[in-house]
């Protein structure tokens, strides 16, 4: 774990990461209870595991800074400033959600935040990101664009289309890959010719850097590097963050594809436990803290879902609305 | 107001330079815009706009039709009202995923958060044997978005007003073009010309049969319309400008006074547009019907190459001559007087 320079002037910053790293591990563990209670229908994904990556990434960006996110995007919403009550009454399809309940799970979005949308479509982020790289380029403004995406869509033709066009036109846009091991049930090992994902970049001119994802120090120094190259005007960088898919893709997957015991070494580095691990014995938290870290997160959760359910679903009227302006 | 002679490429041209100095957000993109033959775009569309604009604002694309209609939509929800130009139409089955996951999706799909001022430009239409990859009519799949606009220009100052339109509008807008029309001529207004998206032009009246079209359809329907008055068959033409929206109220009214109509497009007749217009016309009007609705359409065939097999599949005007004629097989018909 990267822990050097860890010292009480952070303190407040990192304890912020620690309590997003856990509102997001209580809020995608509620998605199987709220699916089978009858709460949310269609498809939600879970990003158990992969909390280091948003958080990491998202903190070594600016407010004004644009993210583009995908169908496992709860987690890059929360690292970016999103309420978890409206995120929720999205996913319960009421009025108050963000999307006023026309969106649910793999559509959060939050334009005032600059979280750019989540998506359904694997690949589907890269051109909204590259071209809103491209908006603030032309604009001139000092934005950057954060493009989360996953294994599965580094195989997209669209990954290879939006890589060569943000290289040449050195667009300020950091490639997050979140190589969680998995695309549905096909392995990254199994689909990725030559195996390595970082090494893709090296084709298209522009650097790359693997990193734990399971460390969100690591990757919020990694994304911190991209960042700085992105704002000096120097291109986009890929940055592939290894991590692991602790649940199925979605609450019903079976995960027949998999053995119980596989991911265990990936478990016993839960990128959580190691962060409060390190933070206690860098003596910036004590267990008593971070005990409540933990349970204001839930607590924070559970509002959250009361919240949701409290709020009306919409009105027949607004499906007719917003199709078009 | 003043009007000149221009092209309907050089009408296009002056509705992008217009809106490029009246709005900086607006920018465009594309293969070949800048250098290609006389100074940009295969059809000259954009011509002048890079040396006058920069290569920054008016920008030559690697060959990634995907990637960067994507990036026109993402552009588009952060500030900008790109004008992205795909080469031939037929590319719009590479920049569907865009165009119709993302750019229709958005504003509805993210409960009005944000609108996608986007325009992509392309043409349609056979001509001159480009073949089955390049002559394509694809019009009726973008109808079939809800969220997307498509625009269907035919003169020149149609395609001018009707551009100024597409690319003030907020909403993702297809604005369609034909290869055969580029280099035709027409008047058109100085300055400023905006047309309303919705609102279909008769160019001809008539009182006897409608005829709908688009495009090059609508001159093939007037060519036909001038041999059959000379046998004493008076057809009023429809030019339906815009798909979507779709101006039903003009044909419905038209349907009223002659009682018949003729459905014209070169996109192929199986699950073409002409169907959606005939059971708008069924919904509307269907006691105003004296007989059955027709349609001529392309044909359900890839187009061919060969000059002597192209016409065979894009409807002519001696088709669409004989299909007025089948619909009005039997009828006594006169002649409106003719004064002054």
């Amino acid at each position: 774990m990267e822990q050097t320079g860890l010292n009480m002037s952070e303190r407040t910053e990192l304890l912020g990461l620690l309590h997003r790293m856990c509102v997001i591990r209580a809020f995608d563990s509620t998605l199987p209870e709220l699916y089978t209670k009858g709460l949310s229908r269609g498809s939600s994904h879970a990003a158990l595991g992969q909390e280091a990556v948003a958080v990491g990434a998202c903190a070594a960006i600016g407010e004004d800074d644009y993210i583009t996110s995908t169908h496992r995007g709860h987690g890059h919403a929360i690292a970016k400033g999103a309420d978890i009550g409206r995120m929720m009454a999205e996913i319960l399809g009421r009025s108050d959600g963000y999307c006023r309940g026309k969106g649910g799970s793999m559509h959060i979005a939050d334009f005032s935040i600059g979280m750019l949308g989540a998506n359904g479509i694997v690949g589907g982020g890269f051109g909204l990101a590259a071209g809103a790289a491209l908006s603030a380029q032309l604009r001139g403004v000092e934005r950057i664009v954060l493009c989360f995406f996953g294994d599965g869509a580094i195989n997209q033709g669209a990954f290879h289309e939006i890589s060569n066009l943000a290289g040449i036109w050195k667009l300020p846009l950091v490639l997050l890959c979140e190589n969680n091991q998995f695309a549905m049930s096909a392995r990254a090992t199994a689909m990725v010719s030559g195996g390595d994902l970082a090494a893709r970049s090296s084709a298209f001119g522009f650097p790359s850097e693997s990193v734990d994802g399971m460390d969100v120090l690591a990757v919020r120094a990694a994304v911190r590097r991209a960042a700085d190259r992105a704002r000096a005007g120097d291109g986009p960088t890929l940055i592939v963050a290894n991590c692991y898919r602790f649940a199925g893709h979605f609450s019903g997957d079976t995960m027949s594809y998999r053995s119980r015991d596989e991911g265990d070494p990936w478990l016993k580095r839960d990128p959580l436990v190691t962060f409060r691990r390190v933070l206690v014995e860098q003596g910036l938290v004590d267990d008593a803290e971070a005990d409540a870290i933990e349970h204001a997160a839930e607590l924070a959760v559970r509002e959250a879902i009361e919240f949701a359910k409290l709020s009306p679903f919409p009105e027949p009227a607004t499906a007719w609305e917003d199709v078009y302006g | 107001m003043a009007e000149r002679i221009l092209t309907y490429s050089e009408a296009l041209n002056e509705a992008l330079r217009e809106e490029m100095h009246r709005d900086p957000s607006v920018f465009l993109m594309g293969e070949d815009l800048c250098t290609w033959g006389d100074e940009g775009g295969v059809f000259g569309v954009t011509k002048g706009l890079a040396n006058e604009f920069g290569t920054e604002r008016v920008r030559d694309t690697p060959i990634s039709e995907q990637g960067f209609v994507a990036m026109g939509v993402g552009a588009a929800i952060t500030g900008m009202r790109p004008v992205v130009e795909l080469m031939y139409g037929d590319f719009l089955a590479l920049a569907m995923e865009p165009l119709v996951n993302q750019a229709a999706k958005i504003r509805y799909m993210f409960g009005g958060q944000v609108g996608v001022p986007l325009v992509v430009r392309t043409n349609l239409g056979a001509s001159g044997g480009k073949a089955a990859q390049h002559s394509q009519s694809l019009e009726a799949w973008l109808m079939h978005v809800p969220g997307l606009k498509v625009v269907v220009p035919r003169t020149p100052a149609d395609a001018k007003g009707l551009l100024t339109t597409a690319i003030r509008d907020d909403n993702p807008v297809v604005f369609l073009e034909h290869k055969l029309l580029y280099f035709t001529k027409g008047p058109v207004p100085l300055g400023e010309h905006v047309v309303p998206l919705g609102r279909a032009a008769t160019v001809r009246p008539g009182s006897h049969l409608t005829i709908v079209g688009t495009h090059v359809m609508v001159d093939r329907a007037l060519e036909a319309a001038a041999e059959l008055f000379d046998e004493g068959i008076d057809v009023e033409v429809i030019d339906l400008r815009t798909l979507v929206p779709l101006d039903i109220e003009t044909i419905v009214s038209s349907v009223e006074r002659t009682t018949r109509l003729l459905i014209c497009h070169e996109s192929v007749e199986r699950a073409g547009w002409a169907g959606e217009v005939a059971m708008e016309v069924m919904k509307h009007a269907f006691d105003a019907l004296d007989a059955p609705i027709g349609r001529v359409c392309g044909k359900n065939v890839p187009v061919p190459y060969s000059e002597s097999l192209e016409p065979l599949v894009v409807p002519q005007a001696a088709e669409i001559a004989a299909a007025a004629r089948a619909l009005l097989a039997g009828v006594e018909l006169s002649l409106p007087a003719l004064t002054g």
